[in-house]
């Protein structure tokens, strides 16, 4: 066991646990934010940046400070550790930045895009990003394809957590997918447009944190804070048909694997619960989904929308992204 | 003349070919190590010798091998970097060309130090015909009996191969190397674990510079007490230059280190003095990724003191007035230089050539050359030169691999040293609508007054 601190809160957890999963078990404030990181994926992490803290004693043993800013999902706690959050602003600074950098070339494409309401960088970036951009250069556009006939992948969107190519390697039995290019001209891929075609291969919809890979049978159904997610399961012989099925009255628009309160999948869904059961009758309805995060879905259902407090929500999005011309080609809402 | 310890041969004919270079005294380090020595030995010859890594960190070498995990029960490996693809970097090539079977004997005699048996040289692609100048000597040695099973008639065996790269600078960095040599894509590795623990397939592994692995062997053969006498502090022996830009003599130099920079480019021995008869006005010392000074700041510090040609004085001064000795590519620039176009150039090859796995790194270099293009363009704002100081803040530290810095640093130090030149391009779009715009009417300010 080690004992670390986190922004002043001192908590104990086994050898070997990430500063990240550290600070998840305190809760709150305290924890950073991760938009590649993703507990169930191994190897996952390390990459966006935005989870940065300073460590300011890096153990018991040696108390010396890390000379530079560490991601916490991928660095691991010694006894005797001090960390520093949000009470560093050194952190804050180069945490803002990071979002800045995030949104640089993203089309900000929000009114169109599926994902909106239930995206992890619409969320960092109302908490931790500046309401302009600086940003006057043109931004970086890739045509849409179709990955397989249920998925879109919409390049313009991603923000190369890498995470979806995980799921092709961990979930799946084979690469189907994976990084092409480099630099900002990287791009997912498959092998010359090739489909991606197994029975795991639905889940990288759900890892990805934007709208980059979104679920062509949902696509344009709804607006998300406008369905109600309800728990329901099914008997599955392929995964644990434990779901979310995203409802509008009586019908299902679409079938999602349960996220926690990270926005993380701990148990993947199989294709056939994803896309083929679309009837509320193929499954056993548990109740309304709790949506833990801070998203607009979780201020609607339930009881009773809040029109209010949706009205804002829309009109912060459209503040935020004030003065930012969308791409030529998100213009077009074909699919 | 100053001494020489790796070129010394390099002027006699046939000394790429195995013959010619026995010789003249070639393979003798693997003779004496593998004969008279244990592997333990020669490390710390190495050691005392205090040699540091070449390829631009400066890491001693003897500390790094200490470091290899002996106690695992997995191969360990020596991977030789010869990625060089630093710009104003070419000093590996040069070596690698003309004396290839340095490089192999300092390969098999490390090798040798650090327990491998299966070695490998990674090169960059457009290297191609080094590749086949390598493979060549290779051949030789196998054939000659320094390479294969029980070389030299000792229980030692050693597998030493060439794999080309793909042709990334990225591929350079030592995880992003290992992963492309196993046959992956060249994305740089989050450490650590450092690949003295789990390197090549996971195993220990070594990864040392061309030149670095080439000065073992007269390190092994003179002792690395008498290698440490060479140079300047903890400078210790000679090191190679690739002297480019606008300097009467062009070329790869061997220096003691700590010769003083002034008679590094003025001596007729080295650079000559600047060509054209023209004055200095900036000099990049240790490839692009190092801070850019100023002749006042790269001839003397700011002690007044002389600027040796070592690690410790080139970094005096820290990044205030101070740069690295890095790679030791070392880019002179005239007064007709425009300092705007020429940070334009390496931005844009740090915009080419990040991996893209890290944000800061993958949108912060393209951001920077554009905003760097607009400028060079005449279409900048005074506000885009803060905004570029910002945005290589934010990348610099905050990367997986040192890219980031090294995009970052070239731009920080081109606007602390040469701001007013940014301003220059600003305030006069017109009069640098001519790309020769400072060879018409060379600019000379207040701060940066053209000594020499
Ligand atoms: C982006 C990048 C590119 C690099 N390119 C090279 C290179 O081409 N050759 C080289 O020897 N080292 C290069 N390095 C340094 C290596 O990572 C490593 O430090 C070096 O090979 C170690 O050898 P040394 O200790 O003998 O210097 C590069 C580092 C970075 C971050
Ligand atoms: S498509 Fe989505 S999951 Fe895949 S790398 Fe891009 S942002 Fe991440
Ligand atoms: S700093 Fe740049 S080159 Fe290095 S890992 Fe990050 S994106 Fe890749
Ligand atoms: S969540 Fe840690 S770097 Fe992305």
């Amino acid at each position: 066991m080690a004992k670390v601190t986190i922004d002043g809160i001192e908590v104990e957890v086994p050898d070997g646990t990430s500063i990240l999963n550290a600070a998840r078990q305190i809760g709150g404030d305290v924890v950073p934010p991760a938009m590649c990181y993703y507990s169930s994926l191994k190897e996952s992490g390390g990459k966006c940046r935005v989870c940065l803290v300073k460590v300011t004693q890096g153990s018991a043993k040696d108390p010396r400070p890390m000379p530079k800013l560490v991601a916490s999902c991928r660095t691991n706690v010694m006894d005797g550790m001090v960390v520093q959050n949000i009470t560093s602003p050194e952190v804050l600074e180069a945490r803002k930045g990071v979002v800045e950098f995030l949104l640089l070339n993203h089309p900000l494409d929000c009114p169109i895009c599926d994902q909106a309401g239930e995206c992890d960088l619409q969320n960092l970036a109302y908490e931790h990003g500046a309401a302009k951009t600086r940003y006057e250069e043109d931004r970086r556009t890739f045509e849409k394809i179709d990955i397989g006939d249920k998925i879109k992948l919409h390049m313009t969107r991603c923000i190369l957590c890498y995470r979806c190519t995980f799921v092709a390697d961990q979930l799946t039995d084979n690469r189907v997918h994976g990084v092409l290019n480099r630099g900002d001209h990287s791009e997912i891929s498959t092998h010359i447009e090739k489909a991606i075609d197994n029975d795991f291969s639905g889940n990288m919809i759900d890892v990805c944190p934007v709208g980059a890979l979104t679920d062509k049978t949902f696509r344009f159904k709804s607006r998300v804070w406008f369905t109600k997610p309800m728990d329901a399961h099914r008997d599955c012989p392929k995964c644990s048909g434990k779901v979310v099925l995203w409802m509008k009255g009586e019908e299902v628009l679409r079938v999602s694997a349960r996220k926690d309160q990270y926005n993380e999948v701990k148990e993947f869904i199989c294709n056939e619960c994803r896309y083929d059961h679309k009837d509320v009758k193929d499954w056993t309805v548990e109740g309304p989904r709790h949506i833990e995060r801070s998203s607009v879905i979780s201020q609607n259902h339930y009881e009773k929308i809040d029109l209010l407090k949706l009205k804002k929500e829309v009109e912060r999005q459209l503040e935020f992204q004030k003065g930012k011309p969308l791409p030529e080609h998100n213009h077009s809402l074909n699919a | 003349m100053g001494k020489k310890l790796l070129l010394q041969n390099e002027h006699i004919p046939g000394i790429n070919t195995f013959d010619v270079y026995r010789k003249n005294g070639g393979y003798a380090s693997v003779e004496k190590a593998l004969k008279t020595m244990t592997p333990d030995e020669v490390t710390e010859e190495v050691k005392k010798s205090g040699l540091r890594g070449r390829g631009g960190a400066g890491f001693p070498a003897g500390m790094k091998w200490s470091f290899l995990d002996r106690k695992s029960e997995k191969p360990r490996y020596l991977v030789c970097n010869a990625d060089e693809s630093e710009p104003g970097t070419f000093k590996d090539r040069y070596l690698m060309e003309k004396i290839p079977h340095l490089l192999i004997e300092g390969m098999i005699t490390s090798s040798y130090a650090l327990g491998a048996n299966t070695s490998y040289i990674y090169v960059r692609g457009e290297y191609m015909y080094v590749i086949r100048i390598l493979e060549k000597a290779i051949e030789e040695a196998y054939a000659a009996g320094f390479l294969g099973n029980n070389i030299l008639g000792t229980n030692y065996s050693l597998n030493l191969y060439v794999q080309p790269g793909g042709g990334a600078y990225i591929c350079g960095e030592e995880t992003a190397l290992l992963e492309s040599l196993e046959g992956k894509r060249g994305n740089p590795r989050l450490k650590p674990p450092f690949p003295a623990i789990a390197g090549l397939y996971a195993s220990p592994t070594v990864v040392n510079n061309v030149e670095t692995i080439a000065a073992v062997v007269p390190i092994v053969n003179m002792t690395g007490d008498e290698y440490a006498k060479i140079g300047i502090g903890k400078s210790t022996g000679t090191k190679l230059i690739s002297a480019s830009g606008h300097i009467n003599k062009p070329g790869v130099y061997e220096i003691e280190l700590g010769l003083p920079v002034e008679e590094f480019i003025y001596s007729e021995e080295y650079c000559g003095g600047i060509w054209k008869g023209r004055k200095m006005k900036a000099v990049v010392a240790g490839g692009s990724s190092v801070p850019i000074l100023p002749t006042e700041l790269i001839l003397k510090n700011i002690k007044g003191e002389a600027r040796l040609m070592s690690y410790e004085s080139l970094s005096d001064g820290g990044f205030v007035s101070g740069t690295m000795l890095g790679s030791g590519g070392f880019i002179v620039l005239d007064e007709t230089a425009c300092i705007v176009h020429h940070l334009h150039t390496f931005a844009r090859f740090y915009h080419h050539e990040s991996c893209g796995q890290c944000s800061p790194c993958r949108e912060g270099t393209g951001w920077m050359e554009k905003v760097i293009h607009r400028i060079e363009h005449g279409h900048g704002h005074m506000s885009d030169i803060d905004l570029l100081v910002d945005v290589a803040k934010k990348i610099e530290g905050n990367t997986i691999c040192p890219l980031g810095d090294a995009a970052a640093w070239p731009v920080a130090s081109a606007i602390r040293h040469f701001r007013e030149e940014f301003e220059y391009h600003v305030k006069y779009p017109e009069k640098i609508k001519n790309p020769k715009h400072f060879e018409i009417e060379p600019f000379v300010s207040e701060k940066n007054l053209v000594t020499a």
